[in-house]
């Protein structure tokens, strides 16, 4: 070995062991503090609007922006306008739970069995439909809800606007929910349960109904929560498609009066009663499917959690 | 060892190890059964219509009624609403160009703010919120589940004249008397970012937590720092979700009329949603209403089958 090369392989060994920086080399696996920061003034920027919109439902007045006092008035005690006296107020609620009772009703049968029989009948017409189910789930609601407007009125103008045709527009709107996520538990579901079902004796009937049905349970209902949910925000289709005080769910009433005038804290009252629903179908959903899937493997808060918020 | 080929022609597993493929065209109808309805109801209310809405739009008014007439027989189609809606838009007058690139613009801005804040927080949550990663998600998943009419009106609420966002520039010694809804463009660009980031957030959140850990220690073992690892391994290795969570805010907010209604209304933050929603109401003009739906879907159906053919092949990796 040569003295330069000795020289230059200390050289390595110094710059190697030297910090790069003046300073003394920080924790490499240390806590992102700005980044955490940053999320959490996202968190804040992203519900506290909420909170104060809940808590002017509360207002002891007609202000929407200046606190003056709690009180039930626009939820009770207010004789005209609070949600208990007004009776459009409670038309739009039930109008909402209406629309989506029928269309989870409708769209989890039909999107359960679409996804069963695409996932096993392989060909040009099955895959064509698949494409075109996904592009109902990515069409922007608009074109969607214009679609659905001028069929209503023209085509099948038997159907009209109204509930009909609103139950109609969101069950085809929704049913890609279930069909997506059914098919995606096919798929990590594999073929070998049937496989082995088929090989026992069963006729696809028995295999779907013994085998597979449990076996997507979750995901199934993991769907209808989604489905329900959907129809409960749901403001598109069913502003388009709604025509009179009776058809009209909670989400328009809303846009109808508060867009170019002060509506009053009775909104925040039905927007409340929408968020209190909404809640209570994710938790009971949540808690569903973790009972559901309880036992199996790789199934974790998080995983539930982003599988009721429609993260596949 | 039996080849599979014997096994197909029938040795001793011929009638059991293989029923299925044995039985499969018995198989394929029931199947087929099984899909009819979905395939059926997908066909009558999702392919006629818009088979519809191309109809009226390449149809005419009834000039008796005023109301639009669908013609269904391509042969008969004529250009009427596609030259109304032409001139609309390139002609003399043309009032929807200045709209479209409006649209364009606001939506180009929304989105891109939306990912500067979202990937931030949903980067924080998928890689270094450790056990409190179940509390963030519930956060983050909120406003998912909150109507979009109630966020909005929970922002009308903030920013009247006399509302809480003037009171707190008004503390800190800034201009409060702000008429934040008076058709401001950024309250309109903010308004979407608040409504549509929730999704992108879950996009992200799903993409990042499924990069492999190991991939990103193994950088670091190598030396590179924490911005390098990220600039080299974790932003390549985001690219699919950050296009389809791009993909899944763009496309709602072309469609929109109702963020803007709601934090503006007046004419000066109009989109080409509004345009649509008040051509459709407009009697005489529903003809051009769906010429210009359909011209949007145009444009937009070949990110949309994008979006399809990515999500089909992440979906395909995942199982």
């Amino acid at each position: 070995m040569t003295a330069t090369a000795q020289a230059a392989r200390t050289d390595v060994a110094k710059a190697a062991t030297r910090p790069s920086f003046p300073w003394p080399r920080r924790n490499p696996w240390r806590h992102p503090w700005i980044l955490e920061s940053f999320t959490w003034i996202y968190l804040i920027w992203s519900l506290v609007p909420l909170v104060l919109a809940v808590l002017f439902s509360f207002n002891n007045g007609k202000s929407q922006a200046v606190w003056q006092g709690f009180s039930w008035r626009w939820y009770f005690t207010d004789p005209l306008n609070s949600v208990a006296h007004d009776p459009v107020l409670q038309l739009a609620v039930l109008q909402t739970l209406k629309l989506s009772a029928y269309t989870t009703a409708i769209a989890i049968p039909l999107g359960v069995t679409f996804a069963l029989g695409i996932h096993r009948w392989r060909g040009i017409t099955s895959a064509s439909f698949n494409f075109v189910m996904l592009l109902s789930f990515v069409i922007p609601e608009l074109i969607f809800g214009v679609a659905m407007f001028f069929v209503f009125t023209t085509l099948f103008s038997g159907v009209g606007l109204g509930t009909l045709a609103e139950t109609l527009a969101l069950v085809t709107w929704n049913v890609s929910w279930p069909a997506i996520i059914i098919q995606a538990r096919l798929a990590t579901i594999g073929n070998s349960y049937s496989e082995a079902a088929a090989d026992l004796g069963c006729t696809p009937f028995q295999t779907v109904r013994r085998v597979m049905l449990p076996l997507l349970a979750p995901a199934i209902f993991a769907s209808a929560v989604l489905v329900f949910s959907s129809v409960i925000d749901d403001f598109v289709i069913v502003d388009l498609l709604s025509n009179n005080a009776v058809n009209t769910p909670m989400s328009v009433y809303i846009y109808s009066q508060q867009h170019g005038g002060n509506g009053g804290p009775a909104l925040n009252a039905l927007g409340t009663i929408m968020l209190v629903m909404s809640f209570i179908i994710a938790i009971l959903g949540y808690f569903g499917y973790r009972l559901m899937t309880r036992g199996e493997r790789g199934t974790s808060t998080t995983a539930a959690l982003t599988t009721i918020a429609g993260g596949t | 060892m039996t080849s599979p080929a014997t096994v197909r022609r029938g040795g001793w597993r011929g009638r059991h190890g293989r029923a299925s493929r044995a039985s499969a065209p018995h198989n394929r109808v029931f199947f087929i059964i099984l899909a009819a309805p979905g395939i059926i109801w997908l066909a009558l209310l999702f392919i006629v219509p818009f088979y519809d809405v191309l109809a009226i739009g390449a149809g005419h008014l009834n000039l008796l009624t005023g109301q639009p007439i669908a013609v269904y027989n391509p042969a008969q189609w004529s250009a009427t609403n596609l030259a109304g809606s032409w001139h609309t838009i390139f002609g003399a007058s043309a009032y929807l160009l200045p709209l479209i690139w409006r649209t364009i613009w606001y939506t180009a801005a929304a989105a891109a703010l939306c990912l500067l804040i979202g990937y931030p927080a949903a980067y924080f949550v998928a890689r270094f919120a450790g056990r409190r990663k179940a509390l963030f998600l519930v956060l983050l998943i909120a406003p998912f589940w909150i109507s979009y009419m109630m966020r909005m009106l929970a922002w009308i609420d903030l920013l009247q004249i006399n509302g809480y966002v003037n009171k707190v520039l008004g503390i800190l010694g800034l201009p409060s008397q702000i008429d934040w809804l008076g058709g401001r463009w950024y309250t309109v660009v903010l308004g979407l970012v608040y409504g549509y980031i929730p999704y992108l957030i879950l996009v992200l959140y799903a993409g990042l937590d499924r990069i492999d850990g190991s991939l990103l220690e193994a950088s670091r073992d190598l030396g590179l720092s924490r911005a390098r690892t990220f600039a080299k391994v974790t932003l390549p290795l985001s690219r699919q979700p950050i296009l389809t969570g791009m993909l899944i805010t763009v496309l709602p907010m072309l469609g929109d009329y109702f963020t803007n209604q709601l934090l503006s209304g007046t004419t000066g933050t109009t989109m080409i949603g509004n345009e649509i929603d008040a051509q459709l109401g407009t009697q005489g003009f529903e003809g051009q209403g769906a010429v210009l739906s359909l011209l949007l879907l145009l444009v937009l159906v070949v990110p949309m089958a994008y979006y399809v053919r990515a999500t089909a092949r992440s979906a395909r990796e995942a199982a």
